[in-house]
């Protein structure tokens, strides 16, 4: 019965982690400085006025708003100026849509310090005006911004991806709980930024700074990334290594992992609750233009980091002792482990990296915003990547990943971004027809 | 305010054989055909019931034609479905079919519910009020939503008429399967799951086998999917989503993996028991205790629903470690290794 153990104390360790600091989590921090704000609304058939719930207004180079249940938004923008503010259509409720077709983007002069209201009008129904043209624009200007958005998120998505592939070329799982170490990523530095370190201990939370108070977010993305690690730890010495001892087959591995999955999102869910959060530093950011392009610091910073990171992780791989042992094992297990390689312990190893690029890869993706199920949502692009790059092998996963974060951002010159993740999977089902091992794999037997 | 028991056991008894545990039995009779048989890795089983919901759905909506044909329509949509995810994987190992598959029935939803297609399957809004040639022949006839009451069941006349032909659908699906699995061809199937490559050596095809029970598995999905929306009067997107799959997972290894009749007993196990604990935990919140409940357990009206959720999740993991072969399953038939 020792066995059963394990899960019951990971239960315990989330259920308490969230469980204490539920109280926290409810509270909710208002912002200084100015902001744009609005109410989405429309008439129904009766005359009343209905709130648009959920639509999503994104003020270009400062960060997007969802609306509440009132609908209600308000985004904070950094300083004074002319703020284009666009409506994302494809989030209107059913059977809405702007009363003047085609006006979805406005020009909002903020003053210092003062709130701006915009307005957009909705109707039930179709909308007049302007004929409806989905062929998207193709320009020098427009490439290069797409381009450089591509490469945001490949960047981001490699480091979620790097994880999932060694762990398979490692253990041979394909572990489908990975998104939500992506969400942990997201959430946690939401945590840390809004409630501190200390804030984890739950009863310290509701007293003054700087115990319950939250830190900068650069210290609370590292706080996150050492939480990410500690966890994937613990889920591969509580769960996989005992799997691994007891020798449950791979395939029932893969299925716990989907109940991992489900038991994990829903956990974040029922303590988190549904709403969007927003980092407490940084989300109003005004983007700079640099030649073609406009991009927020955030993103460029978080772009080098990123860079770095990746690269650190070659490095590891090819010249440290700790990457040729992950590589030999990942090469061939059995030879690896008679010629005195640990590979209980290089696995743990990749468990504890993986997991901790996948967080850092998460606490990125939230930059905007954060939300319980934000990571499952990525899940089928991770998927994609590492399958394009070839199942197991490190920097397929990187290529893969910004191979990936281009096609897809690029399509929309072509396509309704709407559908832009389905070319994602496009693209993993051609490369699985015509090289199934992907495109850094090796050619051998997979079938 | 007391806990009023008379609700949950209504509850746990009309859910135990309602229409979402018919729903959910008949698509896990089709997964169990994938995985339970043939051992096809099947992520996306939600897929080939929105295949199937919107074969119907479509052919009404958009094509204007019969909803009988419409039907078949659905039936036909799941078979290409099965083609056009076998083709590329079916060749490759289980785990390939498993990615490709959940990836697959995701990127089905994204593109009904694309704007692009508003005029053929409704997009975000759906498609609703489709199935009146259906209730049409309905012979419980008590009008509007005045319910039918015996010992702990209730239902409404609709929901009787789905549950009728929906129970009666699962029935033959049993008996269709039951036959097969004794059938030379059913044990083709068993055998490539045991060992695909001895299958091979004795000159069985096993791509063509496992292409067969991808569709039949996925047309039974479709018709799970049928039923769903059809006992709604209304396709939407959204209820396609990947949890689904993951449910109809839990029930079959509830009930036990390679077991005709087990999906039947997972989802009626599963329906009774998750809508009556839910049902306790409303009632428990309508205590005196909410209070407790709040503050240590974070329980409130607003989240309880997710509990559903949480508790199918560690099930799922504990069952698939401590006992993956289910309730009702033989373990040494069910002795799962990595293909």
């Amino acid at each position: 019965m020792w066995q059963r153990k394990p899960v019951v104390g990971v239960l315990i360790l989330l259920l308490s982690l969230f469980g204490l600091v539920s109280p926290a989590l409810a509270q909710d921090d208002g912002g200084g400085g100015q902001a744009v704000f609005g109410k989405l609304q429309y008439e129904d058939d009766n005359g009343d006025n209905i709130p648009a719930v959920g639509v999503v207004i994104n003020v270009e180079g400062v960060g997007s708003g969802t609306t509440d249940e009132n609908g209600d938004v308000s985004i904070p923008v950094p300083e004074a100026g002319t703020y284009p503010v666009s409506v994302d259509e494809t989030t209107l409720p059913e059977g809405v849509s702007l009363r003047t077709i085609g006006r979805n983007s406005l020009d909002i002069l903020v003053e210092d310090g003062q709130d701006k209201r915009f307005l957009f009008a909705l109707t039930l129904g179709e909308g007049i005006g302007a004929d409806v043209s989905t062929a998207a624009s193709f320009s020098g200007k427009r490439v290069a911004q797409l381009t450089v958005e591509g490469l945001k998120q490949g960047l981001y998505l490699a480091m979620a991806s790097i994880g999932l592939s060694l762990i398979y070329g490692t253990t041979g799982l394909v572990n489908f709980a990975h998104a939500e170490l992506v969400t942990w990523g997201g959430l946690s530095t939401f945590f840390f930024n809004s409630y501190g370190f200390a804030g984890v201990l739950g009863f310290l939370a509701a007293w003054p700074a700087p115990f319950g108070d939250g830190s900068t977010l650069v210290v609370a993305v590292v706080l996150a990334v050492i939480s990410g690690g500690v966890l994937g730890w613990i889920l591969d010495k509580t769960l996989f290594r005992t799997f691994r001892k007891q020798g449950v087959s791979l395939i029932a591995q893969m299925v716990i992992t989907i109940g991992l999955s489900i038991l994990m999102r829903y956990l974040y869910l029922y303590f988190f609750g549904g709403a969007p959060r927003t980092y407490r530093q940084f989300t109003a950011q005004r983007a700079i233009e640099i030649g073609p392009i406009a991009i927020t610091p955030k993103d460029l910073i978080a772009m080098g980091i990123s860079v770095v990171i990746l690269i650190g992780i070659g490095a590891l791989l090819t010249l440290t002792r700790t990457g040729k042992a992950m590589r030999a094992v990942s090469d061939n297990r059995d030879l690896a482990e008679s010629s005195g390689i640990d590979v209980q312990k290089v696995i743990s190893t990749v468990w504890v990296y993986g997991a901790a690029a996948a967080t850092l890869g998460g606490a990125f993706f939230a930059l905007d915003q954060t939300k319980w199920d934000f990571g499952f949502r990525t899940l089928l692009l991770i998927f994609a990547s590492v399958t394009l790059g070839g199942l197991g092998t490190a920097y397929g996963a990187l290529v893969g990943a910004l191979l990936i974060g281009l096609v897809i951002n690029l399509s929309t010159l072509f396509l309704d971004p709407e559908l832009k993740n389905m070319i994602a999977l496009l693209a993993m089902v051609l490369v699985l027809m015509f090289r199934p091992q992907g495109l850094l794999g090796k050619a051998e037997r997979i079938g | 305010m007391g806990i009023d028991w008379g609700i949950i056991l209504q509850q746990f008894f009309s859910q135990s054989i309602g229409v979402n545990a018919m729903v959910f039995a008949m698509a896990a009779i089709g997964l169990n055909i994938h995985f339970g048989f043939t051992g096809l890795l099947n992520f996306g089983h939600v897929g080939f019931m929105a295949a199937g919901a919107y074969g119907v759905g479509v052919s009404v909506f958009w094509l204007d034609i019969n909803f009988w044909v419409g039907i078949l329509v659905g039936v036909g949509f799941c078979v290409f479905l099965a083609l056009l995810l076998g083709i590329p994987t079916l060749r490759l190992r289980s785990d390939y079919l498993g990615i490709t598959t959940i990836a697959a029935s995701e990127a089905l939803r994204i593109f009904v519910r694309w704007r692009g297609n508003r005029e053929r399957t409704g997009a975000s809004e759906g498609i609703n009020d489709f199935a009146d040639s259906f209730f049409r022949f309905n012979i419980f006839t008590r009008p509007g939503n005045e319910s039918y009451d015996f010992l702990f069941f209730q239902y409404r006349a609709n929901d009787l008429w789905v549950m009728l032909i929906g129970w009666s659908l699962v029935g033959f699906f049993l008996l269709l399967n039951w036959q097969l699995i004794r059938s030379p061809w059913g044990r083709a199937l068993k055998s490539i799951r045991e060992d695909e490559d001895a299958a091979r050596a004795l000159g069985k095809n096993a791509y063509a086998y496992k292409m067969q029970a991808l569709a039949l598995g996925g047309v039974i999905g479709g018709f799970a999917g049928m039923i769903q929306v059809i006992s709604r009067q209304s396709v939407q997107p959204d209820t396609f989503n990947p949890v689904i799959t993951f449910l109809i997972w839990t029930i079959l290894i509830i009930g036990g993996v390679g077991k005709v009749w087990a999906p039947v007993a997972g989802s009626v196990i599963y329906w009774a028991s998750i809508s009556g604990l839910i049902t306790f935990m409303r009632e428990l919140i309508g205590t005196d205790l909410s209070d407790e409940l709040e503050r240590f357990f974070n329980l409130s009206i607003l989240n309880v629903d997710q509990l559903r959720f949480v508790i199918f999740g560690a099930a799922m993991m504990l069952l698939m470690w401590l006992r993956p072969q289910g309730l009702f399953g033989n373990r040494e038939e069910m002795a799962l290794d990595d293909r």
